[in-house]
């Protein structure tokens, strides 16, 4: 049976050639880069090598703008609370971040609200972006933090950042982006977009799980969120993960170097899958169809089904996708995302999230399009109200 | 989350999925909002026992594999056995099901009271079921659980198509 792996949004494989120069650094080249001898200082001209690296790639003006951490959700939580808690030390002090943010954005600033700051969440229009008027609309004279994802990881719908950054600092406040899903997927560079902090993922992008970083613009005031031995420029604390910072940032460069080639196949590919489903089956549309999106993203809406039996079915298949159904999630609850665009609980239950990546092929998406039509109809041909609901079949 | 082998199995494989077009019982519960919609249709020899019975779903692996056990479970049964099957029952028997989804249980076993006492009414007799929280359409399942908050206004499910607003279409 396939195996075709459709979800590269929730995680890679690590490429071959990132593992291979990882692997000296697990037991070999395996000091503490805080050690003063040799075998410590090799290690961390491995680590500082790294970091140079990833300050290139993204165009910051000084390696030590990058922080390395363990992962995403410590960058997001990292800038949220360490920045807020430096500007405005008593509370008081209002943050803004989008209402389609990933939890890992929403859930420290939920904690910061608790903690006695305002906060806003603002709405994406219906066509899945924040708008720079909206944002300016809802910035007070004691906002002082505003986060706004680069791209949305369900709907793949891509944020104006240098705009939003610019409204931000317009009205005094620091800015700050979860690049998780568009770092090497799409141009992205510090100084253009004008971020005062951005979070970055490894394993998003064919490198190791457990690894991020955190861009802090020079000056960028934060309260550190792990104290200990001072590493990180006293911004994070802990033994370098030396095997980690070498695979993210090889991740990285390999991303770039074959970005410009990659947009374009995937987007091939992405609107292959969505003319292929749309043409096939009625009742079927892309959640978003306006402005600037992620090359490797399709999100549709495929009435009259739910999203874990389609995803279920596909499985059998050997086909992995997402959903963001109510019935899939853990909270019970269908896909935020989809709710703050205005999609119907009814029509969010029956959402298809296909993301495609670095070995995803025509032959997968052949093999998806012969699939996927059957199972759809006969998940329909089950329910009691598909045709009360939606018209014929 | 996991599921057991026999969920799986009646999820693939579901049983007695249809209409029985001249039903002698019908029974609707659940709402499009909270995605999980099931019916069940039955007939009833005139010694109350169910002699056939159908289901349609849409929802989840659980909604669909707790529907097909009960019409399983249901057939042959009289109609005060049928509304007596219990949710632990119906869970027991495709081997438990993740507590996240004991609901569903509830709905396969509310949709066949109100099957039964749809046929009862219908010919003039007193129902036995009970009142049946899913058979109104504006009923959360997920009520009582702490771990979800739905928003306390009641939303009346309208057809989609009218405004689907964000389907671009």
């Amino acid at each position: 049976m396939n195996s075709t792996y459709f979800d590269y949004a929730a995680t890679t494989p690590v490429d071959s050639r990132v593992l291979e120069a990882m692997m000296p650094y697990f037991t070999e080249k395996f000091g503490n880069a805080n050690s003063l001898y040799s075998l410590g200082r090799d290690a961390y001209r491995a680590v500082e090598g790294a970091r140079e690296s990833v300050a290139r790639s993204i165009g910051a003006e000084r390696p030590d703008e990058v922080i390395f951490t363990a992962g995403g959700t410590e960058s997001d939580n990292t800038a949220l609370i360490g920045i807020l808690t430096k500007l405005a030390p008593e509370g008081g002090a209002h943050l803004i971040v989008s209402a389609f943010e990933h939890h890992a954005i929403l859930e420290p600033a939920e904690f910061l609200e608790k903690q006695g700051y305002e906060l806003t969440k603002l709405k994406p229009r219906k066509d899945g972006h924040i708008h720079p008027d909206d944002l300016r609309a809802a910035m007070k004279p004691n906002t002082k933090l505003v986060s706004i994802m680069h791209a949305n990881n369900e709907i793949g719908t891509i944020n104006d950042i240098a705009a939003l950054a610019a409204v931000a600092h317009e009205g005094g406040a620091l800015f700050h982006t979860d690049a998780a899903q568009t770092l090497g997927k799409i141009p992205f560079n510090v100084t253009e977009l004008g971020v005062d902090a951005a979070s970055f993922s490894s394993h998003k992008i064919y490198g190791p799980k457990g690894f991020g970083a955190l861009y802090l613009k020079k000056r960028t005031p934060l309260v550190p969120y792990l104290k200990g031995g001072g590493q990180e420029f006293k911004k994070r604390s802990g033994t370098q993960n030396t095997p980690g910072a070498i695979g993210f940032a090889a991740a990285l460069e390999l991303m770039i170097a074959e970005q410009d080639v990659e947009i374009v196949r995937l987007s091939a590919l992405r609107d292959r899958v969505i003319a292929g489903v749309t043409s096939v089956l009625e009742n079927t549309q892309s959640s978003v169809t306006e402005g600037a999106r992620l090359p490797h993203i399709v999100s549709m809406l495929i009435n009259g089904v739910e999203g874990e039996a389609m995803l279920l079915q596909l499985d059998n298949k050997g086909i992995s996708v997402s959903t963001g159904s109510a019935c899939s999630s853990g909270s019970l609850e269908p896909s935020h995302v989809l709710l703050s665009i205005g999609c119907p609980p009814e029509i969010a239950h029956g959402s298809l999230r296909i993301s495609l990546g670095r070995f995803t092929t025509e032959a997968d998406v052949d093999y998806f399009l012969e699939v996927f039509p059957p199972i759809i109809e006969r998940l329909r041909a089950m329910s009691p109200v598909y045709t009360r609901m939606f018209g014929s079949k | 989350m996991l599921y057991t082998e026999k969920v799986m199995d009646h999820f693939n494989n579901p049983r007695n999925v249809g209409v029985i077009d001249d039903a002698d019982g019908v029974g609707e519960v659940g709402n499009p909002v909270c995605g999980d919609i099931m019916k069940i249709t039955i007939k009833v020899d005139d010694t109350d026992h169910i002699n056939d019975i159908k289901f349609q779903t849409l929802g989840c692996g659980a909604a669909i594999a707790t529907s097909s056990i009960v019409t399983e479970m249901a057939r042959g049964l009289t109609l005060e056995e049928a509304v007596a099957i219990s949710k632990k029952q119906v869970a027991d028997e495709l081997g438990g099901l993740p507590p996240a989804k004991m609901h569903c249980s509830v709905l396969a076993t509310d949709g066949l009271k109100v099957a039964v006492d749809d046929y009862l009414t219908k010919h003039g007799r007193a129902p036995i079921a009970g009142e049946v929280k899913s058979a109104d359409p504006n009923f959360d399942p997920h009520a009582d659980e702490d771990d979800h908050d739905h928003e306390e206004e009641a939303v009346a499910p309208t057809p989609p198509a009218q405004d689907p607003g964000c389907c671009q279409r």
